[in-house]
């Protein structure tokens, strides 16, 4: 069985993002980027499936601009064994996303597709529901643990008020949450091996597939500012200021 | 413009959750209802009561008992001819399935919009709540995810919409439900709570976590929530987690207790009325967004804080 895994280049999650003044969106000129941190553990778990001899190969992809092979080569020192990148310097939108990757199901066949549950930039959630239904396969989303049993993969979810866990039958689409793993970090020498590992460049017109936006962002604005209250002093006037907002 | 709302029930109830997407359903058109599920026509009558409430659509067959995406969403989508938009609590029920009956309909769904600007323009938080973007969509359809902290509560009661019993394509054979664990509390929900009692790593484990932040809250009669370090480290569950991949919160009072303010945390909490902060880092983040702080020790200040009130 093969385990696609798609990740994404985002602002590094420590980075407080700050928005350009004129309203366009987010100034990332000049900041730190990294794997979405969703990812990790999605490449991560695909790794582990790999380990425990219930998967042969591990292909990541991401869609994104030409920097985004830096993110690619984060996955293959992690121990992915090949990355395809689907190069666009274009924003594209969770649909598109998942209509690219739909095409690269179809071509690679993985048993499973492991995604991030969600992206920090654009906190959609949505890719890998979307890229479920465009397929019509079953879904995993916010996995807890993932355990592929024969051709099913059981995946024991994050839900409101607990846990929930359901059978899927593979080909299966499974999204990862922060609890799945604890991703590994790259050594020096899986560093230096993953530049010699295969890297495809595509494009998303070689999947026939428009990115043109569907939303149009008419402006991106700072959130309204909290200002820093007071100090107290002690416990008794703590006391004095909680029995002053009538909770108690 | 008609308006599909998704009801977040659990076969038995309605969950509070639908009502704040009843409100923004409403000032987009008429809202109709959708309950799917197993025995659950108890439901769709409460859903009925629901104050706005046009008709509801009543689903009800064992294919919908756990409202399994992949049989609720073609569901959705079927319903989805004579509806113009679709909106689901940004609950994890109405994350789940809302995006798959966005692709169905071959449209971009929006996720946890705050605001509605007009027709088919609106808010919503990006990059943890740093930013927040203002979108216009081009699609025939909307499919849209609600953040309940945003929208005011529709009344339960009042309504007076008509049942009507639909049928769907059933159940697509790809998934099953295992089984669930659910974690049981006295305690208020934390997504509607007024007051919310935090506790962070500086915590130590589960026994001080239960011995330092519980009895706090019981005396204000608030949820307990906790920071991602207090739930990876194992003091609680992982449905206490507030933040950016937790629950958002916008209770009246949050009281965060050992926690530093990261802005993952800041992300679900830092819409909350009054803000109080007990941390004994005087340089904590918490207390540039706490209204109320207190440099203390935890293990001191919160006994007798707990005392005192």
């Amino acid at each position: 069985m093969k385990i696609l895994v798609p990740v994404k280049r985002v602002i590094d999650y420590n980075v407080k993002p700050r928005v350009k003044a004129d309203g366009t969106g987010v100034d990332l000129a000049n900041v730190k980027m990294s794997m979405n941190p969703f990812d990790e553990i999605a490449v991560e778990e695909a790794l582990r499936i790999k380990e425990a001899g219930k998967a042969d190969e591990v292909v990541a992809v991401s869609v994104g601009p030409a920097k985004a092979q830096e993110t690619l080569r984060t996955a293959l020192a992690m121990g992915a064994d090949r990355a395809i990148l689907v190069q666009t310097d274009d924003e594209v939108e969770p649909l598109a996303v998942a209509k690219i990757l739909k095409a690269i199901v179809e071509t690679e066949t993985p048993g499973l597709v492991i995604l991030g549950k969600q992206a920090i930039d654009d906190d959609s959630n949505q890719t890998g529901q979307m890229l479920a239904a465009l397929l019509g396969r079953p879904q995993g989303t916010f996995a807890n643990t993932v355990e592929v049993d024969g051709d099913s993969v059981i995946v024991k979810r994050e839900i409101d008020g607990g846990l929930e866990t359901v059978k899927l039958t593979m080909p299966a689409i499974v999204t990862t949450d922060l609890r799945l793993n604890e991703p590994r970090y790259a050594s020096l020498p899986n560093i230096m091996k993953a530049k010699s590992k295969p890297l495809d460049t595509k494009t998303p017109a070689d999947y026939g597939v428009d990115t043109a936006p569907r939303l149009k962002t008419l402006k991106v604005a700072e959130p309204p500012v909290r200002q820093a209250g007071v100090k107290v002093a002690d416990v008794d006037e703590l006391v004095a200021k909680i029995k002053a907002l009538g909770i108690a | 413009m008609k308006t599909l709302v998704l009801v977040e029930h659990d076969n038995a109830s309605v969950k509070d959750a639908t009502l704040s997407t009843v409100t923004a359903a409403a000032k987009l058109g008429e809202v109709h209802l959708l309950v799917a599920g197993s025995g659950c026509a108890a439901v769709a009558d409460e859903a009925a009561k629901i104050a706005g409430v046009g008709k509801v659509h009543l689903a009800d067959d064992a294919a919908y008992e756990h409202q399994l995406a992949e049989n609720v969403a073609p569901l959705v989508a079927s319903l989805m001819e004579s509806h113009d938009a679709f909106l689901a609590p940004a609950t994890t029920t109405g994350k789940n399935i809302a995006p798959r009956v966005a692709a169905q309909l071959d449209v971009m769904q929006i996720s946890d919009i705050i605001g509605i600007e007009g027709d088919k323009t609106f808010t919503r938080p990006i990059y943890a709540g740093n930013a927040i973007a203002t979108v216009e969509s081009s699609d025939a359809k909307l499919v849209i995810t609600v953040r309940g902290t945003a929208f005011d509560k529709a009344a339960a009661e009042g309504g007076s919409g008509t049942v009507e019993a639909v049928s769907g394509p059933g159940d697509a054979g790809t998934s099953s439900f295992v089984g669930s664990e659910i974690a049981k509390s006295e305690r208020p929900e934390l997504t509607s709570a007024k007051v919310i009692v935090s506790g962070g790593r500086a915590l130590k484990d589960a026994d001080t976590f239960k011995e330092y932040i519980f009895p706090l809250a019981d005396k204000l009669g608030a949820g307990v929530g906790a920071s991602r370090a207090a739930v990876d480290a194992g003091y609680v569950p992982n449905d206490f987690q507030v933040g950016q991949t937790g629950k958002i919160v916008a209770p009246e009072v949050y009281i965060a207790i050992g926690i530093s303010g990261a802005i993952q945390h800041l992300a679900g909490m830092k819409d909350s009325k009054t803000i109080i902060a007990i941390n004994k880092d005087e340089d904590a983040p918490i207390f540039q967004v706490a209204d109320i702080g207190l440099v203390a020790d935890l293990f001191k200040a919160v006994p007798e804080l707990t005392e005192k009130l």
